[in-house]
């Protein structure tokens, strides 16, 4: 019998800590997957960060590294000016990106650092155990927003691909979302043109991908996805925000 | 090899570059400046990169993925700036990755100043971020002795695994002196077969990490970390001893004070005073043995620091109580001189020569 589908070379037999419903499975073997079929695994360098995704390092068939909260842009500097011919790569929530790491990430984009950045957005600190993100959203409950996210003291939720987009050195950065099968085909086909963008060393990329946290957010997988779909992306609008041009 | 006439900054940049150091990371910091400015310069055409970091904790972690993946690899700082390091220097020993971290000290707490100060003793060499570790911490007195230690500084880090930290200060990192650079390697050097190179599809994946969430493994790796430290107590005390035996009195300081006090013994010796010397090279290890060696006839040790006393922690402690300790320091940037340290053994030794 012809094999229509296996589990991606690109992912170790470890079975995963994530809760029943967390889209970091799908997330993790979209990004396995990319790196196969660009033949890039056997020299790639992963960077895990701190959060629900720490453990990555145990998922990824490849080399990796755990970084300190936030500071895993700067971890894939060090190992890409190193390694420049090698496939470098970090895996990082939004607490991690988008608060304690905003330095970092705005100046590997700013240095234009030729690695790549897979940015899973949930609006809410998961591992720690549902505390307010900079991403969660206005009227979102979260634990330290127990009467939900007010924006008159925590402000609006932060847009980091926008905001990347505006640096010149970040050379692709797309939104994409993993809560239908079409929306996973295209979160597939932006991460492989953003570490294409690596590849032909055109500087940094990177792919926020909007996810869900059916366990903090206090609902069902199912309602999670609509959840997403409802409330996430008409703030976090989909698309690509930079791409490079045409080879001259 | 002939001498050159150099700055201790830029010697320690020259030093690490012909140690095989071809990665630099840093942050701007007086009084260190001098070191970024000469690998901006110099590593380059050494066929090494430098970058100029956003900020100490992106450094300090672009030393972390560059050892990680089997470089050597530097960063360098000044007192507040290798405050902002520690959370990078508790991963890089956790992780077991080896760098050199060069601290030339200034003024504190805070901002402080940008004078010469020894007040990062404690930050050094009790580890100065979270959780158990040390790390071997060297202390020139002098910039061919800087030269030395920054070059067998990446030979250490590289056996050990682990994170060296050169402790100077201002006066040190500023001073211009004759240095020569000899390379010679003591150690045979463990292959890093453990770094992330990529797999090449020929071996299961190298991980550098410092998380063990269980704690039966946690613990395990502790014991690992410990038996290391034990073994640097074992074979890397550094000291020079002067009259340790036959002094009425023994000073005991580190790095530039302890050419202050080398004066002000001078001084003391031409008055019939006799006065010797403990100068600790390794603060970690430190060489207690020479304080427990001091002859019987010494009536006192003076600890003699550029801080409000950190170093004579350890004094004490090797000392144990045998014989009476006296501190004398200077602090904010004020650098003791020989005759207040003159005064002070003629104080405590009332007329007894």
């Amino acid at each position: 019998m012809a094999i229509v589908f296996e589990k991606t070379k690109g992912l170790t037999d470890k079975p995963t800590h994530y809760c029943p419903g967390c889209t970091h499975g799908i997330i993790h073997r979209l990004v396995a997957e990319a790196m196969v079929e660009l033949g890039v695994l056997d020299n790639a360098i992963g960077v895990a960060p701190v959060g629900c995704s720490v453990l990555a390092y145990d998922y990824f068939n490849c080399d990796m590294q755990q970084a300190a909260h936030g500071r895993a842009p700067a971890v894939a500097t060090g190992i890409k000016r190193v390694h420049p011919d090698n496939f470098v790569f970090t895996y990082q929530g939004d607490g991690d990106l988008a608060s304690i790491g905003t330095a970092e990430i705005v100046h590997v984009a700013h240095r234009g650092e030729k690695f790549s950045t897979i940015f899973v957005n949930n609006a809410i600190y998961g591992m720690t155990g549902g505390q307010m993100a900079p991403t969660t959203l206005i009227g979102q409950k979260a634990t330290t927003s127990p009467y939900g996210r007010d924006e008159a003291t925590t402000g609006k939720p932060i847009r980091m691909s926008e905001m990347l987009a505006t640096i010149d050195g970040a050379a692709f950065v797309e939104r994409v979302a993993v809560n239908t099968p079409a929306n996973i085909r295209k979160a597939k086909k932006a991460i492989l043109e953003c570490f294409k963008v690596q590849l032909e060393g055109r500087g940094f990329g990177i792919v926020e991908v909007l996810s869900t946290c059916p366990t903090n957010w206090g609902i069902t997988p199912v309602e999670a996805m609509k959840w997403l779909e409802n409330n996430m992306i008409p703030y976090y609008p989909l698309g690509n925000f930079k791409k490079p041009g045409e080879v001259e | 090899m002939t001498k050159v006439l150099m700055k201790g900054n830029e010697a320690v940049g020259a030093a690490a570059i012909a140690a095989g150091c071809r990665f630099f990371f840093g942050y701007p910091i007086t009084p260190q400046n001098e070191i970024p400015e000469y690998m901006s310069r110099e590593l380059e055409k050494a066929g090494g990169v430098f970058v100029q970091a956003e900020s100490e904790v992106a450094a300090i972690n672009m030393v972390y993925g560059a050892s990680g993946s089997g470089a050597r690899v530097m960063t360098s700082s000044s007192s507040p700036g290798i405050a902002l390091k520690q959370e990078g220097i508790s991963y890089i020993a956790g992780a077991e990755l080896p760098c050199v971290i060069v601290d030339m000290m200034r003024g504190g707490p805070g901002l402080g100043s940008i004078q010469p100060a020894q007040g990062d003793y404690f930050l050094a060499t009790r580890g100065g971020g979270n959780g158990d570790y040390r790390m071997l911490v060297l202390a020139p007195a002098n910039v061919q002795e800087l030269v030395d230690l920054v070059i067998e500084g990446f030979d250490l880090a590289d056996f050990y695994r682990s994170p060296v930290m050169i402790l100077g200060d201002g006066m040190i990192g500023q001073m211009m002196e004759p240095v020569e650079f000899k390379t010679e390697t003591k150690h045979d050097l463990p292959v890093k077969d453990w770094a992330t190179v990529g797999t090449g599809g020929k071996r299961k994946p190298n991980i550098i990490n410092s998380l063990y969430l269980q704690a039966e493994d946690l613990e395990n790796h502790n014991i690992k970390l410990q038996k290391k430290f034990a073994k640097m107590r074992e074979n890397e005390k550094r000291v020079e001893t002067y009259n340790t035996k036959d002094a009425d009195l023994v000073l005991t300081a580190y790095g530039t004070t302890s050419r202050i006090a080398k004066t002000a013994i001078s001084k003391l010796e031409k008055e019939g005073y006799k006065v010797g010397l403990i100068r600790p090279i390794s603060l970690y290890p430190f060489p207690n043995e020479a304080y427990e060696e001091i002859g019987e006839n010494v009536k006192a040790v003076l600890t003699i620091e550029m801080s409000a006393g950190q170093m004579i922690d350890d004094v004490r402690l090797s000392l144990n109580g045998k014989i009476p300790t006296y501190f004398y320091g200077r602090t904010g940037g004020m650098v003791p001189t020989p005759e207040e340290i003159v005064d002070k053994v003629k104080e405590i030794l009332g007329g007894d020569k």
